[in-house]
């Protein structure tokens, strides 16, 4: 198991490498110019000390070596002064921000915490939600709750976010005046009055990104559940007299979760993107909103680290999702 | 050689009575063909122009001259939802062939030939561990003038976001056709057609083919589902379509900045992606159903 970890961990270093030059080389290849915005009395030659100043004029290789080492050499070493306040990578180059001439890590690291916020609450309830529903549904195979979910959650499946979160603003902040229609970014929680405020302002953004969560989690439930209720191990349980509580949820669910937590390993990642439209529907000042801003605003090293981010996040996903199941479950032998 | 066609008569028969049992995926196919023909025939009936302004009815609610209600320039929402949906459906379908078309061709191709298997299933692990939505976005920005200028505005958007989806959504695909691939070249029946000098060629189209067929059908169901939403995320998100060719996506984004006020432009195009990625995915269900061997002729569930 520890060789199969390892080797799986040193696999993904070549994977996000390529990942890398892949984004990389598409942007490279892009006609719009991170010039283009600048008034345009700004003189040729003062022009050009500005693309030098951006990195513009070195050919391709230098700028894609540059990028790595500053992004896996330099900003650990930043990490490590920030937290144990040594002085590793002063006047070091770090990845810029073309449009802010800020570190793009720094950027990141003031919009992050927005981001794993919400779309970590709005996916630990959609989890929260999706198990029980989806252990009944089974439990009552073809009962009105089993069709009514199946029903629903086909529903909540197929409604995109951009419909599910206009709709929900219009119906609980419009018109009934329940919660705020826009997140507020800049809140800080210091009493109590602040915490209520906080959970009001997060109840509608989570509620739709977890509504996908549900759908999609309660489905491999039910159908996990199933595959399990009908092994022959299940009626000895019930033979030798076990309580139908502890037939259904020790014995059969504890077999059901193997693939069900791959799935929510898998499915981490995806919710991120998902959160890239909520964020927009609800003004939320997230890594979504600031790729969507950088792409508009054609600033390429911002793009460039945080697609790279969502890379390194579903790269490590898989892992994961990889080591549980073979961790969860015994019959697998990893040689 | 018998004709296929009257060989798996009995087969196709049984599909049939499964399909038509789930009554899930008939509602499914009853109302995607609905939306289909309604689309398609809907102009015939109601001949407003689309991109007609009527400048005395802006912002107009639903009344008999516009029964959808009209947008802020006066244009009819009704004939827009129609053009629009021409338009969603076109994108959702053409998207869905490239992207089932890559799969199989890549599964295949991994299935068939040892020596591709390797390179060509990285290659999905790789395209799989792209964070797509996001590259999705960097593609449309990188290279929607480059092809506006050179094929005009509207093909040059309409064939990149095809592209874009097609090429960033077949992986799946690849995955469970190389895996049925594998288990159906060990058969007998293809030994058998190699002993007897078939080409590979043929082996693949005559014996491997046909029999692969229903996870292909199913993922194709489904893929324009996600093919509809993912347009309609990226008009939503701004880079999409333009403002003024009408898509439900767009349609449905040009009217968030509205909702308080007149809530009609966005409930006709969000009520027609709902019903038809919905209608799509109860026919995807039903059609898994009714292509599982081990399925049909059981109870059927709903």
């Amino acid at each position: 198991m520890l060789t199969f970890a390892l080797r799986r961990l040193l696999l993904s270093v070549p994977m996000l490498i390529v990942i890398a030059l892949v984004i990389f080389l598409l942007l490279d290849v892009a006609p719009g110019d991170p010039m283009g915005n600048l008034p345009q009395t700004i003189s040729p030659e003062v022009r050009a000390q500005m693309r030098e100043a951006l990195g513009l004029g070195e050919p391709l290789h230098v700028r894609f070596w540059k990028w790595m080492v500053q992004l896996f050499w330099v900003e650990p070493q930043v990490l490590i002064d920030h937290v144990f306040g040594t002085s590793l990578a002063v006047d070091k180059p770090r990845v810029l921000s073309w449009q802010s001439r800020a570190p793009v890590m720094f950027e990141i690291a003031q919009a992050l915490p927005q981001t794993l916020w919400v779309v970590g609450t709005a996916y630990v309830v959609g989890i929260l939600m999706a198990l029980p529903l989806g252990i009944f549904a089974a439990y009552r195979q073809y009962s009105v709750f089993d069709n009514a979910s199946t029903f629903v959650t086909m529903v909540g499946y197929s409604l995109p976010p951009f419909l599910t979160g206009p709709l929900i603003i219009f119906v609980f902040s419009v018109q009934l005046d329940l919660f705020p229609f826009i997140y507020e970014t800049s809140h800080r929680v210091t009493d109590w009055e602040s915490f209520t405020y906080q959970v009001k302002q997060m109840v509608l953004p989570v509620l739709v990104l977890s509504v996908q969560t549900t759908a999609q989690i309660s489905r491999y439930m039910r159908s996990a559940m199933l595959d399990n209720l009908s092994q022959d191990y299940v009626r000895t349980a019930r033979a030798k007299g076990m309580s139908e509580w502890v037939v259904v949820m020790v014995h059969v669910l504890r077999n059901s979760m193997i693939p069900v937590v791959t799935v929510i390993a898998l499915g981490a990642p995806a919710i991120f993107g998902g959160a890239i439209i909520t964020e927009q529907v609800f003004a939320i000042n997230g890594i979504g909103a600031q790729l969507i801003g950088a792409i508009k605003a054609n600033d390429l090293p911002l793009v460039h680290t945080l697609t790279f981010l969502f890379a390194v996040l579903i790269v490590l996903a898989n892992l994961l999702a990889d080591l549980l199941y073979g961790l969860l479950d015994p019959r697998i032998r990893y040689g | 050689m018998a004709d296929p066609l009257r060989v798996s008569h009995g087969l196709w028969r049984d599909i049939l009575r499964q399909f038509m049992h789930h009554k899930g995926a008939v509602f499914g196919a009853g109302l995607f063909a609905a939306i289909v023909i309604g689309v398609l025939a809907g102009p015939l009936l109601w001949d407003v122009a689309p991109d007609a302004p009527d400048f005395s009815a802006r912002n107009a609610g639903p009344s008999a001259a516009h029964p959808f209600g009209t947008d802020q320039l006066g244009r009819d929402l009704l004939a827009q939802v129609l053009a629009g949906g021409r338009i969603s459906l076109s994108v959702g379908l053409a998207a869905m062939v490239l992207s089932v078309g890559l799969g199989t061709l890549v599964g295949v191709a991994a299935g068939v030939f040892r020596r591709l298997d390797g390179p060509l299933m990285r290659l999905t692990d790789l395209f799989l561990s792209l964070p797509l939505l996001p590259l999705l976005l960097v593609i449309v920005m990188l290279f929607r003038e480059a092809l506006s200028a050179s094929v005009g505005t509207n093909t040059g958007i309409f064939l990149l976001i095809v592209i874009a989806i097609g090429v960033t959504s077949w992986m799946p695909v690849a995955r469970i056709v190389r895996a049925d691939v594998l288990s159906v070249r060990e058969r007998e029946f293809v030994l058998a057609a190699r002993a007897s000098g078939t080409t590979q060629m043929r082996i693949i189209t005559r014996h491997i083919l046909p029999n692969i067929l229903s996870p292909i059908v199913v993922s194709a169901t489904l893929g324009i589902a996600n093919a509809i939403i993912t347009e309609s995320a990226l008009s939503f998100l701004g880079l999409g379509f333009p403002s003024d060719f009408p898509t439900w996506g767009r349609l449905l984004s040009d009217g968030v900045v509205y909702l308080s006020e007149f809530p009609w432009r966005v409930f006709w195009p969000g009520l027609m992606i709902s019903l038809t990625v919905l209608s799509v995915n109860f026919m995807g269900d039903g059609l898994r159903d009714a292509l599982d061997p081990r399925l049909r002729g059981r109870a059927a569930p709903l």
